[in-house]
């Protein structure tokens, strides 16, 4: 029989612990919050490591397997950092056949990054998405967050050249 | 809330309505969102404030209006006037033309075609017309109307029977009747049970549960509400995609607001019935679309399914009596009761009754959002009510039901649409994505696309499912590169066979049915890439191969 110990002892003084403590403590610390709480770690720190996954196990008193189980198991769930810019190129069926493949070869081509990568400088993150229903504008890519639809590979490689550059 | 205080409140927000003499939607669901609709709402709000027309003019933001891809849209409602693409700096000439009757440099949208016409709006019938964040707005167009009603005049086994004489089946794919599901849980004897509303919209190039989400809230909340009174349920999940971030605000606001009603909550309408719903997020993974993985993510797990029975109607979430139905199937409950099975079993063919929406998409004219009564042929969706194929091109295959479903080709274009026929020319249903391809789309490639898509989302719980996916990829790879055998092709039938017949749960044994269909109605396109002709197309790796990418895409 588990007894309650008293609250986990937060990682750091960062004030984002706190925020997923309170989303655990929110769903009574049941074992049903996990992915709850994983979203919320996520949210926050837009990633999850080590010291996240141990953290939330401790708080909803599961096995580190099961935190890491569900964490690698959902394609939402990242556990490395993303670059400063992202971009993401839809792969649902009405990008595919309307060109996503020729987007995913320009981008490689162009930056030597595949899908779920990062550029050694830490520039540029590539992902794909299933797809993000934005089927009416396809092919579609979310660079940094603004929906790009109906675009082509030149536009949409200077569209990322221009991201990069705006920070220099 | 009494259903005399409902009609009150309905007429109150009618009445303020009324006062306005124009009534100027903007569409801003996701689709047209993303083209900047959003600050085409603003610059015609600014607008209509600073022309001194705040009286008489009312802007407002409301869902999705169908026509994806001419968006961002804006509709004059009270003139039936509809303009496409419009940018922030047209909306002076907008509130300029409204009395003139149509204005300069806009696009007008013909709203007399068969886009419209040939639709019949069930589902959708609030869509881009009224505001989702209100739910006055929701409550001027009839809503709650057929929850209040329930509580207050039906038993629960009366609304089980009416459901049951719809006719009304799961909107999810499969066609379960939604009647015989309520009636097996209402049936358990078990003191705790649970609604759950499927919006893991996971197919690629499906859209619908979503537009209806982010354009219509309330209309799911109200079908949830009556389906927990009539199984008996106390509480209910939502399990919505974390990719529809505006579909999840769009839920939380109208929870909130029909708690503060007393529309949900506890002891609904001064009644003993109490019902809660929960939002939870997905995290994407396409399994979870299956029910009882879909149980175990909700439970914080994996999502792996687990071998059925027991059906969740008898133990389900967290082992208790759990009813299941998708986003679409909840949202044709209130319809059903507030007009009456019988209206509602009139439309449609014999065994499909009501209506079905389709995300239309792909290699046409008209891509976006269309709800057509069961029994409309292929033919008429994809040629009068999608506009045909643009650039000339000549029709190839239209793909449903995402990747459990199959391609059909022309010659099965004028079959009915309804679960028995799709399913007799080797397709299904599916929750409603429709990809239209053309000549430039090779099947052999669309095969390898979708059997890429089920390899990478099986869960890795059952071995035909999880090796069978790999092998079955990579023998499609082979025969893409134009490395394939004639016994390659036999050894994929094999296979095929074999994932549909002993995998678990729904993504194995579907997963095969793209290469099925594929082989079965395009078997010379299979045989050029083996014979070394290469791919008429030009998609695949064997070529012949088309100068540069670029014309591929056009």
């Amino acid at each position: 029989m588990l007894t309650y110990l008293g609250p986990t002892p937060m990682p750091s003084d960062d004030k984002r612990w706190k925020i997923v403590e309170a989303t655990a403590r929110r769903h009574g610390r049941e074992p049903h919050a996990l992915i709850e709480t994983l979203h919320t770690v996520q949210e926050c720190f837009g990633y999850l490591d080590d010291t996240a996954l141990k953290f939330v196990a401790l708080t909803l008193r599961l096995p580190m397997s099961r935190v890491y189980g569900a964490a690698t198991f959902y394609h939402f769930f990242t556990l490395k950092p993303k670059g400063k810019h992202t971009c993401v190129i839809c792969t649902g069926t009405a990008c595919y056949i309307k060109g996503a493949p020729a987007l995913l070869n320009a981008i490689e081509k162009a930056y030597g990054v595949k899908p779920g990568e990062t550029t050694s400088d830490n520039e540029l993150s590539v992902l794909t998405a299933r797809c993000l229903g934005s089927c009416g504008l396809a092919p579609a890519v979310v660079f940094d967050g603004a929906v790009l639809g109906k675009i082509g590979a030149a536009n949409l490689l200077a569209r990322v050249e221009k991201g990069i550059r705006h920070d220099h | 809330m009494t259903i005399e205080e409902l009609r009150k409140a309905a007429e109150t927000e009618r009445e303020a309505q009324k006062k306005y003499v124009h009534h100027v939607c903007v569409c801003t669901a996701a689709g047209c969102l993303s083209s900047g609709a959003d600050q085409v709402l603003e610059a015609i709000k600014k607008e209509v404030a600073e022309s001194g027309m705040k009286h008489e003019v009312l802007a407002k933001g409301v869902g999705c209006m169908g026509l994806c891809s001419a968006g961002p849209l804006v509709s004059v409602e009270t003139e039936d006037r509809l303009y496409a693409g419009v940018t922030p700096e047209q909306a002076p000439e907008i509130i300029r033309s409204l009395d003139a009757g149509g204005g300069e440099g806009l696009t007008e949208c013909p709203t007399n075609v068969p886009f419209f016409e040939r639709q019949k709006k069930i589902v959708l019938e609030n869509c881009g017309r009224i505001d989702p964040e209100r739910i006055e707005d929701y409550i001027a167009n009839d809503g709650y109307r057929a929850l209040v009603t329930v509580i207050a005049e039906k038993t629960p086994q009366e609304v089980v029977q009416e459901v049951i004489r719809s006719g009304l089946r799961g909107r999810g794919g499969a066609g379960y009747p939604t009647g015989l599901k309520w009636s097996t849980v209402a049936k358990t004897g078990e003191q705790q049970k649970y609604v759950i509303c499927n919006a893991d919209e996971g197919d690629p190039g499906a859209f619908m549960d979503r537009a209806v989400l982010e354009s219509d809230p309330h209309r799911v909340l109200e079908g949830m509400a009556i389906a927990a009174y009539a199984v008996g349920a106390q509480k209910g999940y939502i399990y919505v995609r974390a990719e529809y971030p505006l579909a999840v605000k769009n839920l939380k606001i109208a929870i909130r607001q029909a708690e503060r009603m007393g529309l949900l909550g506890n002891s609904i309408c001064g009644s003993r019935f109490s019902f809660h719903i929960d939002i939870r997020l997905g995290a994407g993974a396409f399994v979870c679309g299956e029910e009882t993985a879909l149980i175990a993510s909700i439970e914080g797990k994996r999502g792996s399914p687990r071998p059925r029975p027991p059906y969740p109607a008898e133990s389900g979430l967290f082992d208790c009596p759990t009813l299941i139905n998708n986003v679409e199937t909840f949202s044709n409950v209130a319809p059903i009761i507030r007009r009456g099975a019988a209206w509602f079993a009139a439309i449609g063919t014999e065994k499909s009754k009501g209506t079905k929406v389709f995300a239309l998409a792909g290699r046409i004219k008209n891509t976006g959002l269309i709800e057509v009564p069961m029994g409309i042929t292929l033919r008429e969706i994809v040629h009068e009510v999608g506009g045909g194929i643009p650039d000339g091109k000549r029709f190839k295959a239209v793909q449903t039901g995402g990747p459990s479903g199959g391609c059909i080709p022309e010659q099965h274009m004028d079959s009915p649409l309804d679960y028995e026929s799709l399913k007799l020319i080797g397709s299904m249903m599916g929750s409603g994505g429709m990809i239209v391809m053309d000549e430039t789309s090779c099947m052999v490639d669309v095969a390898k696309y979708f059997m890429e898509f089920c390899k990478s989302e099986s869960c890795g719980k059952c071995i035909p499912c999880r090796a069978g996916t790999q092998q079955m990829h990579g023998l499609l790879e082979k025969i893409t590169a134009g490395e394939g055998t004639a016994a390659d092709l036999t050894l994929l039938q094999e296979l095929c066979d074999l994932v549909r017949n002993t995998s678990l749960c729904g993504l194995g044994q579907s997963a095969p049915t793209p290469v099925i269909t594929t082989m079965q109605y395009f078997p010379e396109e299979y045989q050029s890439h083996i014979d070394g002709q290469g791919c008429a197309a030009g998609v695949c790796a064997c070529g012949p191969k088309h100068a540069d990418p670029e014309e591929v895409r056009k």
